[in-house]
């Protein structure tokens, strides 16, 4: 009964489009000559002409070409992402004065909104712009090619690595001193110490962060599109693709992105909790009537 | 020496990571247009006339933010009111597939938002809701509930079972003893949800550029990102950065305000 608005919204928003989409993708728009030769009007069932279309049609290279950019930005972004967060992790976690103020900065690139920082990142990154002076070069970033997707590698890393670097972060506080102490009387060293303490011990933590950030950047739109701009081959994501098919009222073949874009990110989801056992919806999962003791030490404590 | 100043070595490093971009962006803000590719750190002469410029013009800036807020607060309300109901029965209730429920809507929330878009869009068009705040909260709901609801579940666990207890020992009613012990004792959870809600719901840019097509229906991350210049072609820059400030530093203000909280908040999902 309690839950029957949220699945209502969620059936409705989200169940019924993904259904939905996927009819829409097997429908073309537009004229054609019926059997008859008459000239109809509408919609027209074509199977998986849309796909066929996408994977081998004129427009195949298009496609390719979003994927492989889809997929080198996921790869990358979350890569460098992952080192800087741990990284930042690991400095925040020293006991010195001005953490707090550390810890404030690193929420500033997480609050401002993702088409923002586009714009910023779209300034710093103007031909006569402050990315070239400090460089003391003249790169055309936002032009095409290469720069272009540093550009968005860049901003992306830059906006989202202090998220990796806060759960990271609370991961990290959860350890308990007397781990390393132990471990430095037994003569481990500081790298040692970390590859066999810290890592395997934040892993939960880490894996969680990576998979929410992967998911997030394989649906990437507003940056791209803000800092260099839809439809340019360069940075053409599958969400960017999608929309662009969308707003040229070319809805099946819009939807026909879309759900490969749903299929490669259910994919990857999959085998990484498969592979990697990232245990997402574990912390909720506990049996409602645990001890109190234990469960109080989980949340709000660790991030103070 | 050395190994006492390298933590703060770290800590400037990543300050400075963090801000400098944003500080390039109030300073560009402040600058006289004339001075707009002068790349000094700190500004020639301060000047407020690219704030001048974002309210003023038919950049209709001051209605793209009213409609942002309208969006955004509509979003948070019917996220909280629909998600406290539901991470109630989840946290407390027990019955069958709840795990399940729980995992459905957990993944709901990794979906790709333009696979969303596309029969929506076709749907809205239909019922002619395009260029409709509802339009734009509905999505925003989709995308909201699944976060909040996980996040409220576990504010909700970590109230202790047996205050309710208690409350029904002494005469209360489950409902009430929901209203007047659960509610105000989860208020800190609650509000952590509110402005995580708020600040997803602001910074949404795909669904309100897709939704709408009039200018006056825009909401402020759409709006700037289509302001244009005097001369046409040239992009704002300095009205744009202006423009992108004034969205920015309520929020960076109410993120600093309530940090502790919203990294609690950020952390409760991701941590165990």
């Amino acid at each position: 009964m309690l839950l029957s608005p949220t699945l209502l919204v969620l059936g409705l928003v989200i169940g019924y489009p993904v259904l939905a989409g996927f009819r829409e993708s097997l429908f073309t728009k537009g004229q054609g000559l019926d059997a008859d030769g008459f000239v109809v009007e509408g919609e027209r069932f074509v199977g998986l002409d849309n796909y066929t279309a996408i994977f081998s049609g004129e427009r195949a290279d298009a496609f390719w070409n979003a994927f492989s950019n889809t997929t080198l930005f996921t790869v990358t972004t979350v890569l460098l992402e992952t080192v800087l967060g741990v990284g930042m992790a690991l400095i925040m976690n020293q006991a010195f004065r001005g953490r707090a103020l550390v810890r404030a900065s690193i929420l500033v690139p997480w609050a401002i909104p993702t088409a923002i920082s586009g714009l910023l990142w779209r300034w710093i990154f103007q031909a006569d712009g402050a990315a070239n002076a400090l460089l003391r070069q003249q790169i055309l970033w936002t032009a095409d090619g290469f720069p272009a997707r540093l550009a968005v590698i860049i901003a992306e890393v830059w906006k989202t690595s202090p998220f990796i670097g806060l759960l990271v972060l609370a991961g990290l506080q959860m350890i308990p001193r007397e781990v390393h102490e132990a471990a430095q009387v037994d003569g481990a060293g500081p790298v040692q110490r970390f590859c066999r303490i810290t890592l395997p011990l934040v892993r939960p933590a880490l894996l969680v962060a990576v998979l929410f950030r992967m998911l997030d950047v394989l649906r990437m739109f507003d940056l791209p599109a803000v800092l260099i701009g839809v439809n340019q081959r360069s940075v053409e994501t599958l969400t960017m693709i999608s929309w662009f098919e969308a707003s040229n009222l070319r809805y099946g073949s819009a939807a026909a992105y879309a759900t490969v874009l749903f299929v490669y990110i259910a994919l990857i989801a999959y085998l990484f909790v498969k592979l990697l056992g990232a245990d997402i919806i574990g912390a909720a999962r506990q049996r409602t009537r645990r001890p109190r003791a234990v469960r109080g030490k989980r949340t709000g404590k660790a991030a103070a | 020496m050395t190994r006492r100043a390298l933590p703060y070595l770290g800590f400037t490093v990543v300050a400075l990571y963090c801000l400098a971009p944003f500080y390039w962006m109030v300073v560009s803000a402040f600058r006289r247009p004339q001075d707009q590719f002068d790349n000094a750190p700190v500004p020639l002469q301060w000047s407020m006339e690219n704030f001048n410029a974002v309210f003023s013009g038919d950049n209709g800036f001051g209605r793209a933010l009213l409609n942002s807020i309208v969006v955004a607060g509509v979003t948070t309300v019917l996220t909280l009111v629909i998600g406290t109901f539901t991470a109630y029965a989840l946290a407390r209730l027990d019955f069958r597939f709840k795990n399940a429920v729980l995992g459905i809507i957990v993944a709901t929330s990794m979906f790709p938002g333009i696979s969303q878009l596309v029969p929506l869009l076709k749907l809205f068009t239909e019922i002619t809701w395009i260029n409709t705040y509802q339009a734009m909260v509905l999505p925003s709901l989709g995308f909201a509930l699944p976060l909040s609801v996980w996040l409220l579940t576990t504010f909700f666990r970590q109230l202790p079972f047996e205050l309710e207890q208690a409350a029904m020992v002494d005469g209360c009613t489950r409902g009430q003893a929901f209203r007047k012990i659960i509610v105000p004792l989860a208020a800190p959870g609650v509000f952590t949800t509110a402005i995580l809600t708020f600040i997803a719901a602001w910074n949404e840019f795909l669904i309100a550029l897709s939704m709408v097509n009039k200018k006056e229906m825009q909401t402020a991350t759409v709006a700037i990102s289509k302001f244009t210049g005097v001369s046409g072609f040239d992009q704002p820059f300095g009205t744009q950065m202006a423009a992108g400030v004034v969205v920015t530093v309520p929020l960076i203000v109410v993120v600093l305000v309530f940090q502790r909280r919203i990294v609690a908040g950020l952390t409760a999902g991701g941590v165990k």
